[in-house]
């Protein structure tokens, strides 16, 4: 049995501005990665948080976080569940969090694909990433790893400014 | 720039618990999951199957960050690790699920230092030493469509941990070969001199191929994959010479001791440290 009172209601609000580790320009509810927060009868509030991706560090610190906000805004007892079925996808991520992306020079996924077999595709079809910075389409990756799992670097031909780019999981 | 102190957030004090740096306190990755073995699954069975492809992952892991600070151009450098970085977190997870399904409890720790060279069962294609980068990447071509095709039948496995790690799984591991396709046809397809290297390499492979077709039944994905990616860098198929034994059975070259020696080497000498 679950309440869903104002308390509950807050709960979930603080939860929701906790920053993520490496993209603090979104919040764990931007990212998608906060999943639920209920609070139960006997006051425990229950957060699940689904991983971005199997090697992602900063997962333990989005729990350690996520618990010691909801500590510090008077919930004496906090629960952090991991979800990992149906697992993250950068679709996840809000509008609001894909504007804020772009505004600080990130652009931000495509759809990501879905369902049956993954195919080996040789011939280049990905589609062109818009630069975060000009707004140029004239765009070309120079690696599909970056800094962080979720990211992958491109550069812009229009305005020569290298930039990043969440990849599409 | 709407908020240039962005990362201010981040300094905020952690005094409520141990970790004394970013990335330190590591839990169990599976904390908070329903660890229930569902009725009907043999938990032995299951246990010794996620140990296995843990195994693959953390020896492929520690193979890819030994390219860290010596692979050709920085990029390539920052993808081998981030390769490395997601199966380090496969093998996070699928340790974790073992330790819950053989009911010892152990933690992915007792798993990566606390076993010897005879009970890894990672095959011994993972194990070999990186050799030159057109022998990394084709081994990790080979892997990484092996791996792939086997996650995308084990995300219907009946046990739903194992499952939700496989489809999770697919989807870094499809990244991580569409990597090494791609390197293998601008190495097949690229100088005399990086031609001659990447055949000698798929050469060099060829003796591993037959553990990883006897495993699993994806040798017909995997084939395909290879045979696409070979025609598409003018390479010739690698012939079939497999060697006696498996990795599977805790049958290794002796390159594994060595790679666990240092893998390993802090944990033992401080059993009881913590980070």
């Amino acid at each position: 049995m679950v309440t869903t009172l104002p308390a509950a209601r807050r709960a979930r609000h603080v939860a929701e501005q906790v920053p993520d580790p490496e993209l603090p320009m979104l919040t764990l509810a931007d990212l998608g990665v906060l999943r639920d927060v209920e609070l139960t009868e006997d006051g425990t509030v229950v957060a699940s948080l689904t991983p971005t991706y199997s090697g992602c560090p900063a997962m333990a610190e989005m729990r350690a976080d996520v618990a010691a906000r909801l500590r510090a805004a008077g919930y004496a007892r906090v629960e952090i569940r991991t979800v990992l079925d149906p697992p993250w996808t950068s679709d996840w991520i809000t509008p609001a969090g894909r504007r804020k992306l772009t505004e600080h020079g990130i652009a931000p996924p495509g759809p990501a694909p879905h369902g049956g077999p993954v195919r080996l595709v040789l011939s280049p079809t990905r589609h062109a990433v818009t630069c975060p910075r000009c707004g140029s389409a004239n765009t070309e990756e120079t690696s599909r790893f970056a800094a962080t799992s979720c990211k992958a670097l491109w550069r812009c031909r229009a305005c020569r400014e290298p930039f990043e780019y969440v990849k599409e999981i | 720039m709407s908020d240039d102190h962005v990362y201010l957030t981040l300094a905020e004090g952690h005094e409520d618990d141990a970790r004394w740096a970013y990335g330190t306190g590591f839990e169990d990755p599976l904390h908070g999951v329903d660890t229930t073995v569902p009725q009907g699954i043999d938990a032995g069975e299951l246990a010794a199957l996620c140990v296995a492809l843990a195994d693959d992952a953390l020896v492929s892991a520690q193979r890819l960050a030994e390219w860290i600070t010596r692979a050709p151009e920085l990029e390539e450098e920052v993808a081998l690790a981030n390769i490395g970085l997601d199966l380090l977190g496969q093998a996070r997870l699928l340790y974790s699920r073992a330790g819950q399904a053989d009911g010892t409890g152990r933690d992915e720790d007792a798993y990566a230092y606390f076993r010897d060279a005879a009970d890894f069962r990672n095959v011994r294609l993972a194990e070999a030493p990186n050799g030159d980068f057109a022998f990394s990447i084709v081994r990790l071509l080979l892997l990484s469509s092996w791996r792939l095709a086997h996650f995308e039948r084990l995300a219907s496995h009946p046990d739903p941990v194992l499952a939700a790690i496989a489809t999770k799984g697919v989807k870094e591991l499809a990244y991580h070969r569409q990597y090494a396709a791609e390197w293998t046809v601008r190495l097949g397809d690229g100088t005399e001199e990086s031609h001659r290297r990447t055949r000698k390499a798929l050469e060099q492979v060829a003796p591993y191929l037959g553990e990883l077709f006897t495993a699993y039944d994806v040798r017909d994905e995997v084939v395909a994959v290879l045979r696409q990616v070979t025609q598409a860098a003018g390479l010739p198929m690698p012939v079939y010479r497999p060697l006696p034994g498996s990795g599977r059975d805790g049958q290794h070259t002796e390159h594994l001791a060595p790679l666990l020696a240092e893998l390993q080497g802090v944990a033992r000498a401080h059993p009881e440290a913590t980070w």
